[in-house]
């Protein structure tokens, strides 16, 4: 039997205190916690940055190590910094090291990198080691190398890795969300198929029960299965709680593919214990050949600069459609004969369809709009320059000539306002290794007094 | 004709990576399920969407009570195109569908 305790379904989330505590005195054998995703978008891995700030992290982060010393097991964050990319896991070692220092213990600290080469996975390409999801973008060497930042999603293989050197704290950088919990069930024996169902349902905290802010759960894995126990005092875990989960953020409910192999879910079983614990059995492991991992890469995709302006006037609220399709056409026209270069202009009603656009057929305008201009240009000076010279439309442009020039209301001076470069994730593919460890560098330090 | 939304006890869409999209329709019921499951039909859905039918997978799970379907996103999440970085306003359009059983 292994008991796994995930604090919360991320670091930075919040979790409640009380659970926490709950979760120590029940002795698990590891706490596992995730440290980011996919799901805030392409900056954080293409700057290689965290979207929680530093505060918050070290405040949860230094909780989280007292309550680790306090048990007296490792404590394992994958995906560190949002992105997992070797800057952001260099910026949690950091943080480690002074809390470390601060709370006067010593501590061996095992660092698990991702990130990969841009040259090196342009080769392993040409070699026919890298193959494509569905949907994949295309992808070439150029592409590859023009990443700011690749990472190689980790699974359970590299974690072990990293606890077998008997490090007290594992900071790994992308791993999946479900490796850091299933990295010891599997090591000692635990059920394949149970192991990863749970991690799978672990791996979002307290969300797989009817309280999701509790954050701290306790899953217990063993030779046929696993149990899922809340630790919040009114958080309960059900049939339906539990087995709704794999709907969660996974585009197959059956299958959740992982590194080496894929879950099969189709058979499992679902089990009420009492009135809050959940028994799971029937989940099957199904191993592939050969092993692989799986990409993300993010790389610079121009630079944006987005300006806004209110109509309150009923008569432009009415025409705002035709009003910003005319200054799309006449501004692309003036910037493109001014200043040339690769540019896009955008303009999107807020308040009509900014949200779906045109996809969203019964939109209905109220009695005003927003419109936010974006500018998106091969470099940040020409966003700025295309920008300004929006800026005279969407103050003063008539909708028609025989019309009074208007003045619509700019909540800012000035009114437009630069976001640096923009990134996209340019990755959906596989990697194939010989050895899981083949991708990944794992190294060792001792922190603290 | 009903709307979904009103039928459903929830729908909600997410990312499933940056290139899926995930839709959920807790259906609440039984009744509400077979009345959902028989009357949406799945083309209908891949052109709110704009997506190619072949493209759509739909699972029918009447173990959860649940229809869900999962499409490559209409735009790569947080691409130029993209509109909503977390994909949660999808739903209001699946919501929206008549059914009309």
């Amino acid at each position: 039997m292994v008991k796994v305790l995930v604090p919360s379904g991320a670091l930075g989330l919040g979790y409640d205190r009380d659970a926490l505590a709950r979760g120590i005195a029940e002795k698990p054998d590891i706490i596992a916690i995730d440290g980011g995703s996919t799901d805030s978008g392409p900056h954080y891995l293409g700057t290689g940055t965290s979207k929680y700030s530093r505060g918050s992290t070290r405040a949860e982060w230094a909780e989280l190590m007292a309550a680790r010393a306090e048990a007296g097991v490792p404590l394992v964050i994958g995906t560190a910094g949002t992105c997992g990319a070797d800057d952001a896991v260099d910026w949690l070692v950091d943080i480690t090291r002074e809390i470390a220092a601060e709370r006067g213990e010593h501590l061996r600290l095992a660092v698990l990198k991702s990130g990969q080469d841009g040259g090196a996975m342009a080769r392993a390409l040409d070699a026919g080691r890298i193959t494509p999801l569905t949907p994949a973008p295309e992808i070439s060497g150029e592409i590859l190398r023009d990443c700011t930042n690749i990472v190689a999603l980790a699974g359970a293989e590299q974690i072990q890795a990293a606890l077998d050197t008997g490090a007290d704290i594992v900071i790994a950088g992308r791993t999946t969300d479900t490796a850091i919990i299933s990295a010891l069930p599997l090591a000692r024996g635990c059920h394949p198929g149970g192991a990863w169902h749970g991690a799978k349902i672990g791996e979002c905290g307290a969300l797989a029960t009817t309280s999701p802010n509790t954050g701290t759960i306790l899953i217990e894995f063993d030779a046929d299965g696993f149990t899922i126990t809340p630790m919040g005092a009114e958080a309960r875990a059900t049939r339906r709680t539990v087995s709704a989960h794999m709907l969660y953020e996974n585009s197959d409910p059956y299958r959740l593919y992982e590194p080496g192999g894929y879950l099969d879910v189709t058979a499992a079983r679902y089990a009420a214990l009492d009135e809050r614990r959940v028994r799971v059995t029937g989940s099957e492991w199904v191993a592939t050949e050969p092993y692989t991992v799986k990409l993300e890469g993010a790389r610079r995709a121009g630079f944006q600069t987005v300006s806004l302006v209110l109509v309150r006037d009923a008569h432009y609220v009415e025409n705002t459609r035709a009003w910003v399709d005319d200054i799309q056409t006449k501004c692309t026209a003036k910037a493109t004969a001014r200043v040339g270069g690769d540019f896009q202009i955008e303009l999107r009603i807020i308040g009509a369809d900014a949200t779906l656009g045109p996809l969203d057929t019964s939109a209905k305008p109220g009695s005003e709009l927003g419109v936010m201009g974006i500018v998106t240009a091969e470099t940040e000076a020409l966003s700025r320059e295309v920008a300004k010279m929006l800026n005279p439309y969407l103050l003063h442009h008539p909708l028609t000539e025989q019309e009074e020039m208007p003045t619509f209301a700019f909540p800012f001076s000035p009114p437009e306002m630069p976001r640096g470069a923009v990134y996209e994730f340019c990755l959906n593919h596989v990697l194939a290794l010989n050895d899981p460890m083949d991708a990944f560098r794992l190294s060792t330090e001792e922190i603290g007094a | 004709m009903t709307a979904l939304k009103d039928i459903a006890d929830k729908v909600r869409s997410k990312n499933a990576g940056p290139f899926w999209l995930t839709l959920d329709v807790f259906c609440g019921t039984e009744e509400a399920y077979q009345r959902i499951s028989n009357g949406l039909d799945t083309d209908a859905v891949a052109r709110l969407f704009g997506t190619d039918p072949t493209q759509l997978k739909r699972f029918d799970m009447p173990e959860l009570n649940v229809v869900k379907f999962s499409l490559p996103r209409p735009a790569v999440q947080g691409t130029r195109a993209d509109r909503d970085m977390h994909g949660a306003s999808f739903a209001v359009l699946l919501g929206e569908v008549r059914i009309d059983r």
